[in-house]
């Protein structure tokens, strides 16, 4: 099972290296991928670094291009196929059919994996983009069940990557739109959820307010835990409730499935958090090293050490983890 | 341009369903999808009501289209798919990149809202594949539908959802289950219970969502009466109405005559008014926030 981490800068790359990840995936900066935020990502001198960095100690390097190009961007996105191409990555991680397609045909080496941006849950459609472009990985929605994860791996003509930790999108990524609907941008369009922008802070008489594009997402009262304002993790009243209309501001961790991921063929597990610090990257890619090194040594005596989950709640978002879809109830 | 009536989005009890569509025979529709896109949980019609409904529909003279579910995920849902899309008779609205497998080189098919077509090269690809008629997706304004029209594969028709509350997103969880303190294993299918979903506020009032059942929508009603105009211009093929539980068959009636040159485009506007108790939003249309009113004032 290969830990694929998440690489927002090459600070960041290092530490996910030094720490024991199998591989990194990285974007360029600018909309072509889903964390198009200021400040982050890599330029082609910064890439090709990088890249160095990580071949010397013999792990991989792969590039989200996982956005989708409209008709005025699309020569962005050829581009940074091209450029991939250029750098001579490990594999390019897709969305886009088009893009899918462009990619396929002008450089028929590269290897393609399907983005979870790409929103496809099950093995038809994994066979669709298999059939069609010759994928050789997928990464998974976070919205399936253990039981389905176990169930797409068996039919699935291609690798299985899935989420293991980090922010967790309870919607189908790729298929959300709730961003675009308050700002006008989405992580489709522009690779950003809820971008920074948009997002205003006010201490008001009631309390401090968090507003997206001037909508009221939250409203805190003294000493409260904020939270970054996307929709799906505000307080909106229904029936009368305000709550959690959605979902709680928790963050995924499936460590204590480990044995079970492995069990199932799941090929690779995926860190969440481009836009996070080297320290988090750090942080994270040491403890799941261990964790699946741990695993992979005694499968049936597997149990998460306190100070793992200790270690990787410091630098969760929201005060709570939680298995999110893998674990039936959640849904 | 043909107007068509877009599955029905909420969960309906089977005698509302039966009600709906026998009076949507009589209305002035051209095409009608039928099918559950949303929750596999809803059973008020099976696959052999769906079929009934579909060859009384074509009787009517209407065109008509079965749709797949939006989000697949347990081996059962994959069975519908394979049984909906092998059907032989009907065209299938693909809803899902696993329905355009099962239907790619075997049978002509249309692109629901949730298949993510962004671009000419897409739409070039699933053209080879049998794509028939797209619809343009949610977030994508009109200046994005001109540049895919100019480079639009022949034999392809575009269609443009103009009316109904946007479907916005999909989960694995289902809110109005959490709205009611239940799990979803144990739903007691309450999205019976609010037949145009279930309104989210923001802290101070606004309207803001509707949330129904795993699907996440507007609050407001998409509303482009106004652009029918426009949408000539760019060939647009078929203008799509999306169901709501209580007068869609006048919505149908003012669209079509709005089509027709019957009726003023300020006509239609107020008379659409009251149908959209929330108010309505056209954002997504002129390139901006979707929740905006740019041009239905």
């Amino acid at each position: 099972m290969e830990l694929v981490c998440p690489a927002g800068n090459l600070p960041s790359l290092k530490a996910a290296i030094d720490n024991g990840a199998d591989a990194v995936y990285l974007g360029l900066r600018d909309d072509t991928n889903a964390r198009h935020f200021p400040g982050l990502n890599f330029n082609e001198a910064k890439a090709r670094q990088g890249i160095r960095y990580a071949r010397q100690r013999g792990r991989r390097v792969f590039m989200a291009i996982n956005t989708y190009p409209r008709p005025d961007g699309w020569r962005r996105w050829t581009r940074a196929v091209d450029t991939a191409a250029d750098l001579g990555v490990d594999a390019l991680i897709l969305a886009d059919i088009g893009i899918m397609a462009y990619a396929h045909e002008r450089w028929p080496q590269l290897n393609l994996h399907l983005s979870v941006q790409a929103s496809s849950t099950n093995y038809e459609a994994l066979r669709f983009y298999h059939e069609n472009f010759g994928i050789r990985r997928a990464v998974l929605p976070r919205v399936l069940s253990l039981t389905q994860v176990r169930h797409v791996v068996e039919n699935s003509p291609v690798a299985i990557e899935v989420f293991g930790f980090g922010s967790l999108c309870v919607m189908v990524e790729g298929r959300c739109i709730l961003s675009s609907y308050v700002t006008g941008e989405s992580p489709n369009t522009c690779g950003a959820c809820s971008p920074a922008k948009f997002v205003e802070w006010k201490e008001t008489a009631g309390g401090r307010e968090s507003r997206l594009n001037g909508l009221l997402t939250d409203r805190y009262a003294d000493g409260e835990q904020t939270g970054y304002p996307t929709i799906c993790k505000g307080r909106f009243e229904v029936g009368g409730n305000t709550y959690y209309a959605i979902e709680e501001p928790t963050s995924l961790n499936t460590l204590e499935l480990l044995p079970e991921l492995m069990a199932a063929g799941v090929n690779a597990i995926k860190i969440e958090g481009r836009q996070r610090s080297p320290a988090y990257v750090a942080q994270v890619a040491r403890t799941w090293r261990e964790a699946i090194d741990a695993a992979r040594r005694d499968p049936e005596g597997f149990v998460p050490r306190v100070e793992w989950n200790a270690e990787l709640d410091k630098v969760s978002e929201g005060t709570q983890t939680t298995l999110g879809p893998y674990h039936r109830p959640w849904q | 341009m043909r107007l068509a009536l877009g599955p029905v989005l909420y969960y309906w009890a089977r005698d509302d369903l039966l009600a709906f569509y026998e009076a949507a025979a009589q209305w002035p529709v051209d095409i009608v999808y039928l099918g559950e896109t949303v929750c596999s949980k809803r059973r008020s019609f099976g696959f052999e009501d769906w079929l009934r409904v579909a060859d009384q529909l074509t009787a009517a003279g209407k065109e008509v289209v079965l749709s797949t579910l939006a989000l697949l995920e347990a081996e059962s849902e994959l069975k519908t798919l394979r049984r909906l899309c092998a059907n032989g008779q009907y065209m299938v609205e693909a809803n899902d990149l696993g329905a355009v497998h099962l239907l790619s080189g075997k049978a002509p098919f249309v692109t629901g809202p949730t298949v993510n077509l962004y671009n000419p090269a897409t739409l070039r690809l699933l053209a080879e594949r049998g794509l028939k008629r797209w619809t343009l997706p949610i977030e994508l304004s009109r200046d994005t539908l001109e540049q895919m029209q100019a480079e639009r594969p022949a034999g392809v028709e575009t269609e443009v959802f103009a009316y109904g509350r946007l479907p916005l997103t999909l989960s694995a969880r289902c809110f109005t289950a959490r709205s009611h303190n239940l799990a979803k294993d144990d739903c007691q299918y309450r999205c019976l219970d609010d037949p145009d979903g279930r309104l989210m506020r923001t802290q101070e009032g606004q309207p803001f969502l509707v949330i129904n059942g795993i699907q996440t929508m507007s609050a407001p009603t998409c509303n482009l009466i106004g652009e029918i105009d426009t949408m000539r211009r760019l060939g647009v093929d078929v203008v799509r109405i999306s169901p709501q539980s209580y007068r869609t068959g006048e919505v149908i009636a003012i669209y079509h005559a709005a089509l027709h040159g019957q009726m003023e485009a300020a006509e239609a506007r107020e008379a659409l008014q009251p149908l959209m108790p929330l108010g309505a939003c056209d954002g997504y249309w002129h390139g901006t926030a979707g929740m905006h009113r740019v041009a239905i004032g």
